[in-house]
């Protein structure tokens, strides 16, 4: 690990400000941040420690959904109450993801940006557009498995880890900051990850130093709240493919169903007009026009990369298997 | 809490270096009046671009922190770079806990700090000053054994016992979260209190320690019988 200087703000303000000077970076929970630091792949020379900030709360908001303080550890959002009552997607994929001991500790901003663990960006030896810009794509040619198979581009095929933000996409939460200058904004997390086109190494739209101090939650989604995730064990393991799905039901017809997918793509993806597809299909029916009209939808455009072939009859089967679980009640 | 600007420490050679001197006289300049803590040589910022392949190095940078280890106040110095774990096995001689993969996968390090568990080595000493750390040491009360070092030994949970101490640690803020009520992936309902400590809740709540020995059954064993103890 290279040597960094440290220190610890008072105010979300006071930390952005520090960050945004050159080669510094924040730090909250640190469990990527630091794997990453002894790799050498992220060599901050100054560390902004955020976990005395106090934006650990959950609160609820005036239209009636939640504001979640950035520094809530995954652990106590997956088992809030309201979450576990109201939003069991989210509950669901945080609880899915890591391991107890790291979700003790990683939290729900540090989540959405948490890097990609496609294997050529930690092997420094290994030409990575998105560790260092202009060196190449290794993966395009390598072991792709784990790899994306929508919206990637020539210069990276790197996927978005997280099973969190998954959720958060389904859910359409928003991203609230605050920049060096002291100015809030908030960003729909539709807008929050970018597809790695040209500049994989820019992996979200926040600026130098802007700071994400909560995540919100629109008013309770009503529906079935499923997050399917195949991986390669039963537990503590990377999403190959995941789905979080709420459906809304009735008499075993399908009134409305939002679906995002993990594993795909440099972000969650969601294709919002592939949804409107299953409004009014038979819940469950996994062979019908409806059912194939959407999986097409949400993989249209898509293509393997050779050992990631498997990846898109798989998006279909776990889209089904999360439609059954949502029938099934 | 105070730093320290010792740019040789670590490699050997005793005094300051020109490189030091010239970062800590930048750090002044630039020093802002909002931070509870700060160093005294920080990174250069004028002449550098962004990019971290661009920024010049630092030498190390060293801090005084106190930190709560088992009930006790230990006061210690520290190059921030120090993850908790290693303030533990190298600046405390503390060497209960493991170093395994030292990449958060195993669970070999795992300690309680503030009561919950945390795995040590993906955490920076510095990042806990004035926090309470419970350690494999501190479980026992003297010759008395915590009930789940006794029901480790009672149901043979180990045969290396390289990944114990991280178990044992791991055992202990999981069964707190039990009693907290907090669901796991495999919890049917997730609005139901939480039921008893099934093999499958063990399993899955426990995926984070790893044992390359393979004595997950007798884990099991020894964690569903203390769990009637200590829930």
């Amino acid at each position: 690990m290279k040597a960094f200087s440290y220190e610890r703000p008072n105010t979300p303000e006071a930390a952005a400000m520090a960050a945004a000077r050159p080669g510094a970076r924040l730090i909250a929970g640190g469990t990527n941040l630091l794997d990453l630091m002894k790799l050498q792949i992220e060599t901050p020379v100054h560390l902004v420690d955020i976990n005395r900030l106090g934006l650990d709360r959950i609160e609820a908001t005036s239209d009636g959904g939640l504001r979640i303080g950035t520094l809530v550890r995954n652990a106590d959002l997956a088992a809030d109450a309201r979450v576990r009552k109201d939003y069991g997607v989210l509950s669901r994929a945080l609880l899915a993801g890591a391991s107890g001991q790291l979700r003790n500790k990683a939290t729900t901003g540090g989540n959405l940006l948490q890097r990609t663990r496609c294997y050529y960006f930690y092997d420094t030896a290994r030409p990575c557009n998105k560790r260092e810009p202009g060196t190449g794509c290794a993966a395009l040619q390598g072991y792709n498995r784990i790899h994306a198979v929508v919206g990637a581009s020539d210069q990276c095929i790197a996927t978005h880890p997280s099973d969190m933000a998954v959720a958060m996409r389904v859910l359409d939460a928003k991203v609230e900051t605050v920049s060096a200058t002291g100015a809030r904004r908030v960003i729909p997390i539709a807008d929050f990850h970018r597809l790695p086109g040209n500049t994989p190494h820019i992996e979200t739209s926040l600026q130098p130093g802007e700071l994400i101090t909560s995540v919100t939650l629109p008013a309770p989604v009503g529906g079935r709240h499923v997050y399917r995730k195949v991986r390669d064990r039963a537990s503590y393991a990377f999403a190959v493919v995941s789905v979080a799905a709420i459906v809304d039901a009735a008499d075993g017809r399908v009134r409305s169903a939002r679906m995002a997918f993990g594993g795909l793509a440099h972000k969650p993806w969601r294709v919002e007009a592939a949804e409107s597809a299953l409004a009014g299909s038979t819940l469950g029916d996994a062979s019908g026009a409806a059912f194939n009209a959407a999986a097409d939808g949400v993989l249209a455009g898509a293509r393997g990369y050779g050992h990631n072939d498997f990846k898109i009859p798989l998006v279909r089967r776990t889209l089904q298997a999360a439609l059954n679980e949502a029938a099934a009640g | 809490m105070k730093f320290e600007n010792q740019a040789a420490r670590d490699d050997g050679s005793p005094g300051v270096t020109r490189r030091a001197v010239f970062h800590t006289g930048a750090a002044l300049a630039t020093v802002t009046a909002s931070s509870i803590v700060q160093a005294q040589a920080a990174p250069t910022a004028s002449s550098a671009v962004p990019g971290s392949q661009a920024m010049a190095e630092l030498p190390p940078q060293r801090m005084a922190i106190t930190l709560d280890i088992n009930g006790q106040a230990r006061q210690l110095t520290v190059d921030t770079r120090t993850t908790l774990l290693d303030a533990l096995r190298e600046n405390l001689q503390l060497t209960g806990t493991k170093k395994g993969c030292d990449h958060g996968q195993c669970g070999a390090c795992t300690v309680l700090i503030e009561g919950r568990r945390t795995n040590a080595c993906l955490t920076l000493a510095v990042m806990h000053d004035g926090q309470a750390v419970t350690t494999i040491e501190g479980l026992a009360q003297g010759e008395q054994l915590h009930p789940i070092q006794t029901a480790f030994l009672k149901h043979d949970g180990f045969q290396c016992g390289y990944c114990t101490p991280g178990q044992i640690c791991s055992t202990a803020g999981m069964l707190a979260e039990v009693k907290m009520g907090m669901p796991s992936h495999v919890t049917r309902d997730l609005n139901a209190p939480t039921g008893p400590l099934t093999d499958e809740e063990i399993r899955e709540r426990m995926s984070g320690n790893l044992c390359r020995c393979s004595a997950y059954p007798n884990i099991v064993a020894a964690i569903k019988d203390v769990s009637g103890v200590t829930a």
